[in-house]
């Protein structure tokens, strides 16, 4: 079959791998019919990472049709045709038993502070992703859920990760009706956070970019405020400006280990790879909130130290959430906001490239060509 | 304001939200957040219709962190340990929990050897790296490279340094092979003489 490989830092390249198979009684094989490069599948591209082998497939948002299952599986029949929750999760340990599926302990050798994802590193469990014309999925009774007949497969493929995971970030605000809501970062869980922010009942929506045409995006779509952080000279004043000088109720990281918009912390971490990310967002997100309140994380980091402003989340008696998204809690609700015409995940879409040009797609993704935002890659 | 007890009134109001804004205040009752609350002890939520899952059958040594008290029952298989990086990776697993940064650095390390020996056996194939297509430049043409960087991009303060972090390790080894070859021959011809 073909799939996207990567080959280095920076460099990728589709190849003929074997098809995979059935390594688990619960197990999967599905053939994927749409699959998505997320923000975070940059860390990986631009090797941030640990223990990302070159021959490794990417890939954590894909939808497709079961071709074949294991001996134990019942819920799903080949010719299905299925989302599959970018985490990897066993349905059954301590933490999945809570509800935490994205802190699975049966599915990742590698890491216990990590659960299992698709095509993200042995860190994250060593899984091949859906950024290919097959995959393997564990625990098929578990994860994957067939898609409703009336979605359609690019919301369905949003749904896997950018959508859940946006909406979750809002929802680890704790946000209560008339907050202010600040959301670092314009990509597509930030735009998606700021719309799911409003439906919490937010009464200020703020969105702080450096890219003007993606807070255009925030504007028009999103209903938010905008703030260019590069028009500044320090955001965190503007926002406190902004605030009448309280400070936002709620911020929402959505940026996470690539922040630019401090030359030394974007280049230790995202070019020479000495930090786990670099902080700059959470750290506008820690001084640019009100005393007293809440930041969610859901953008990514990876496992190294990162520089982070603790003291003055300390002394202001923030209440820091995070994690990754538990995505397939948030299906339910989800599916009836879509329905309901609430959330339309598939407008923020801007690129569609074939699997066998995914190498141009991670570029013109990862330099912000032409307006990027969202790129599905049809296989 | 902020001073005193009220909070700035900057917001509008409830009413003009919901009359903007589809779906506002939709989740306005924590009780339809989906994950609220956090944890929910649940067995039968996930489908999972077994206590502790079959296991994936180990076929060759599986590395992993010694916080965990066993091999956890299913586990990626993607590409498995090789080579002088797999070395590196092994070593590191073997001998240093999550908690130590020894750990990461090992298996940052052990990712750009990784890289290494794998341009390097690539050139042993009929398919060596290509730095060209595989960094997806050529996309540039295509998508407008000037006008896309116009503005208020604060990444181009150190875009300068993508090309010299993918092609400085190629120009370092040609750079080396050449002067290499160029000290052979030169021996070779200083002998001749
Ligand atoms: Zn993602
Ligand atoms: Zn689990």
């Amino acid at each position: 079959m073909k799939a996207m490989v990567y080959r280095g830092p920076y460099k990728i390249r589709v190849e003929e791998k074997p098809e995979p198979i059935i390594e688990h009684p619960n197990d999967a094989i599905v053939k994927v019919t749409l699959a998505a490069i997320c923000g975070s599948d940059l860390h990986l591209y631009h090797g941030m990472m640990p223990d990302t082998r070159v021959g490794m497939t990417f890939g954590h948002e894909f939808i497709g049709v079961v071709e074949r299952v294991g001996p134990s599986v019942q819920n799903l029949q080949p010719g299905d045709r299925v989302m599959v929750p970018f985490n990897v999760y066993c349905g059954s340990c301590y933490f999945c038993a809570r509800g935490l599926y994205a802190n699975c302990h049966n599915v990742n050798p590698n890491a216990t502070a990590v659960g299992g994802i698709y095509g993200y590193s042995y860190t994250c469990g060593g899984y091949d992703g859906g950024q290919a014309e097959y995959v393997r999925v564990p625990f098929a009774d578990v994860g994957p859920a067939r898609i409703p007949d009336w979605m359609s497969d690019e919301d369905a493929v949003l749904l896997t990760d950018a959508m859940s995971t946006g909406y979750f970030g809002a929802q680890l605000g704790d946000i209560v009706e008339g907050d202010t809501v600040v959301v670092f970062g314009a990509g597509p869980v930030g735009l998606y956070a700021a719309r799911s922010a409003w439906l919490m009942g937010a009464g200020r929506v703020i969105v702080v970019d450096h890219l003007e045409y993606r807070l255009e995006k925030a504007r028009t779509w999103a209903f938010a405020e905008t703030r260019n952080f590069a028009e500044y000279d320090d955001i965190v004043v503007e926002l406190k400006r902004s605030t009448g000088h309280l400070g936002a109720d709620v911020a929402i990281d959505a940026v996470g280990a690539e922040a630019d918009g401090n030359f030394l912390q974007h280049v230790t971490a995202a070019k020479l790879k000495l930090q786990g990310g670099s902080p700059i967002a959470l750290n506008w997100a820690i001084d640019g909130v009100r005393k007293g309140g809440t930041i969610s994380v859901m953008g990514a980091y990876g496992p190294i130290f990162s520089a982070v402003k603790f003291g003055d989340a300390m002394n202001k008696g923030l209440t820091l959430r995070m994690n990754q998204c538990p995505v397939k809690r948030q299906w339910p609700r989800l599916f009836e906001h879509i329905r309901n015409g609430y959330l339309s995940p598939s407008e923020i879409v801007t690129h569609r490239f074939p699997l066998e040009h995914i190498a141009e797609g991670y570029h013109t993704f990862s330099a912000k060509l032409d307006g990027c935002i969202k790129t599905l890659i049809v296989p | 304001m902020t001073y005193t007890a009220d909070k700035p009134a900057l917001a509008p109001s409830s009413d003009e939200l919901r009359a903007r804004i589809p779906g506002w205040g939709a989740d306005l009752d924590p009780k339809d957040r989906p994950a609220v609350p956090r944890e929910r002890f649940d067995r039968a939520a996930s489908g999972a219709h077994w206590d502790f899952p079959d296991r994936q059958p180990e076929k060759e040594p599986r590395e992993r962190s010694i916080e965990h008290g066993m091999l956890p029952p299913v586990f990626g298989t993607s590409v498995p340990l090789r080579g002088a990086s797999g070395a590196l990776r092994r070593y590191a697993y073997a001998r240093y929990s999550e908690g130590r940064a020894a750990h990461w650095l090992l298996l940052v390390l052990a990712d750009r050897v990784d890289a290494w020996e794998s341009h390097l056996a690539s050139l042993a194939t009929l398919r060596p790296d290509n730095p060209i297509t595989q960094t997806g430049v050529l996309s540039e043409v295509r998508h407008h490279p000037l006008a896309s960087r116009r503005g208020t991009r604060v990444d181009r303060s150190h875009t300068w340094m993508d090309p010299v972090l993918v092609a400085g390790p190629w120009a370092l080894v040609g750079g080396t092979a050449v002067l290499a070859v160029r000290r052979v021959l030169g021996r070779g011809s200083r002998r001749r003489r």
